[in-house]
Order: structure tokens, then sequence, then C-alpha cells
């Protein structure tokens, strides 16, 4: 318990990694967990930014600001995927009437 | 970087991201998500990254989120029409979920816990994140832009309701 308490006086890159590890799974947890689509689709979102925590803190830790180029660059992306994917998910409801995934299964056998 | 406010935020963003995949109406996996984003917010000050933190602010919890909220109340989505799984494929979701995040933390374990670097003044401030951007990611950053065209293009055909042709 002491070892712990010590651990957390000085927080290190260790505590980043854990966080953004714990923040990645859930996102992962949640497309696995959900089956409406939006609520897929931000589950993604939160794996992006558990990403862009740990470039974030690389960057601090090693004094190199191209790791937060990478996480401007990550958000960049982010949006315009958001839009895109927001616009398909619009235009699937509009066909099938549902946000249920499983409506979704043509390309199954 | 305080301990207090780390762990307070790092608290805060795990309850939230909990609370974004298990609770049931979708606008409120929305509205928890906003306050995800506000933690990871803070987390990006605690880092040093002043830029990233009003961009995060602007682009994810303005833009991104706002745009989530239109989508979700233009489908009229609420408790009532919301699909579930079966029980035993939820808790496999949860199993997988967990066992994945005890194998991501033991394969991190050994990571060395290095001090933070010193830095210069301007370090993520929009300064100094600017001039790297435009002077090693010039190209990226250009391409960036036709990316953004290609988006803006195809989410106004895509959402459109028939494409005279």
């Amino acid at each position: 318990m002491e070892e712990l308490t010590a651990s957390f006086n000085q927080i290190g890159i260790q505590h980043y990694l854990f966080l953004s590890a714990v923040l990645f799974s859930i996102g992962v947890m949640g497309v696995l967990y959900r089956r409406n689509f939006i609520v897929i689709f931000m589950s993604v979102e939160l794996m992006l930014n558990a990403v862009n925590v740990l470039l974030a803190a690389f960057s601090r830790f090693n004094g190199d600001q191209s790791g937060q180029v990478f996480v401007f660059f990550i958000m960049v992306v982010a949006a315009a995927e958001v839009a895109v994917g927001l616009a398909i998910l619009v235009m699937i409801y509009r066909n099938i009437r549902s946000t249920d995934i499983n409506a979704l299964r043509n390309l199954k056998w | 970087m305080s301990p207090i406010a780390f762990l307070i935020l790092a608290t805060l963003t795990i309850s939230s991201a909990l609370l974004v995949v298990f609770s049931r109406n979708p606008i409120y996996s929305v509205l928890w998500l906003v306050i995800c984003f506000f933690s990871i917010t803070g987390h990006y000050i605690l880092l040093d990254a002043h830029f990233l933190a009003a961009v995060n602010l602007i682009v994810y919890t303005g833009a991104i989120m706002v745009l989530f909220l239109f989508v979700i109340m233009l489908l009229n989505l609420n408790k009532e029409t919301e699909p579930h799984k079966p029980v035993y494929l939820k808790a496999a979701a949860v199993l997988s979920g967990s066992l994945l995040m005890i194998i991501l933390a033991a394969s991190l374990q050994g990571y060395a816990n290095q001090p933070p670097a010193i830095i210069s003044e301007s370090f993520g401030t929009a300064k100094g994140v600017g001039k790297v951007l435009f002077t090693d990611f010039l190209l990226p950053f250009e391409v960036a832009s036709v990316l953004f065209i290609t988006a803006m293009v195809g989410s106004v055909i895509l959402a459109k309701k028939h494409v005279n042709d």
C-alpha cells in the first residue's frame, strides 16, 4: 500500500500509459457491447482519444512537439471521419428505419 | 503535473467513459462523452499542451459532439427504440474488454518511468506547435485540407435525398 501511494507522488509516463490503456479497452468494450450504431461510433471516438492522450503524454515527457502535431492531425481526420460517417448512418437509417447493427447482415453468408 | 489533479481527472475520464458505454439512452451517452472529452482537455492542460486543449474543446466538444447530438435528435432515438444484445453476449463483451485491458496493462508494465523533460517557454502553445506544423509538417497540413474538401463534398452528396443525374 505504501508503494502504491509513493507511486502517485510523481505522475510519470506510466500513469498515462495505464490511463489510455483503460480508455482504449473501454472503447473496445463499447463496440462489442452495444448494438446501436451511433453508440458504436462514439466508442470509436473514445479509442481515438485514448491514443491522443498517450501521444500528448509522450510528447511532454520527451520534450518533442511533433507528438502534438500528430494529435492535431488525428483530430483533423476524426472530424472528417465523423462528418462522412454520420452522413452514411443517416442514409442507412432512412433505408432500414432502425439503428440496429444487426439489420445490416447482407454481407454475411 | 500535480498528482491530485491527475487522479481526479483520470477518475472522471474513466467513469464517464464507462457511462458512455453502459447508459441506456443514446442522448445520455453523448452527454457523458462530452464530459469525458472535457476531462481529456484537462489532461492536455496538465501535459502543457495548451494549443491542443483549445483545439480539443472547440473541435471535439464543440463540433463533433453537436453533430452527434443533431443526428440522434434527427433520428428520434430514445430508450424505447434502443436495440439490445442478449445477456450472454453482453457478458462476453465485458469479459473480452477487461481481458484486453489486463493484457495491455501487463505489457506496459515494464516501461521506464522517466521524469518529464525540460521544456522551452513556447512548448505546446500556438506559437510552438505552429512553428513545427508549418516547417516540418507543411505537406501533411496541405493534404489535410484536400481531405476536408473531400469529406465536405462526400457528406453533402450522401446526406442528399436524391441526386439528380
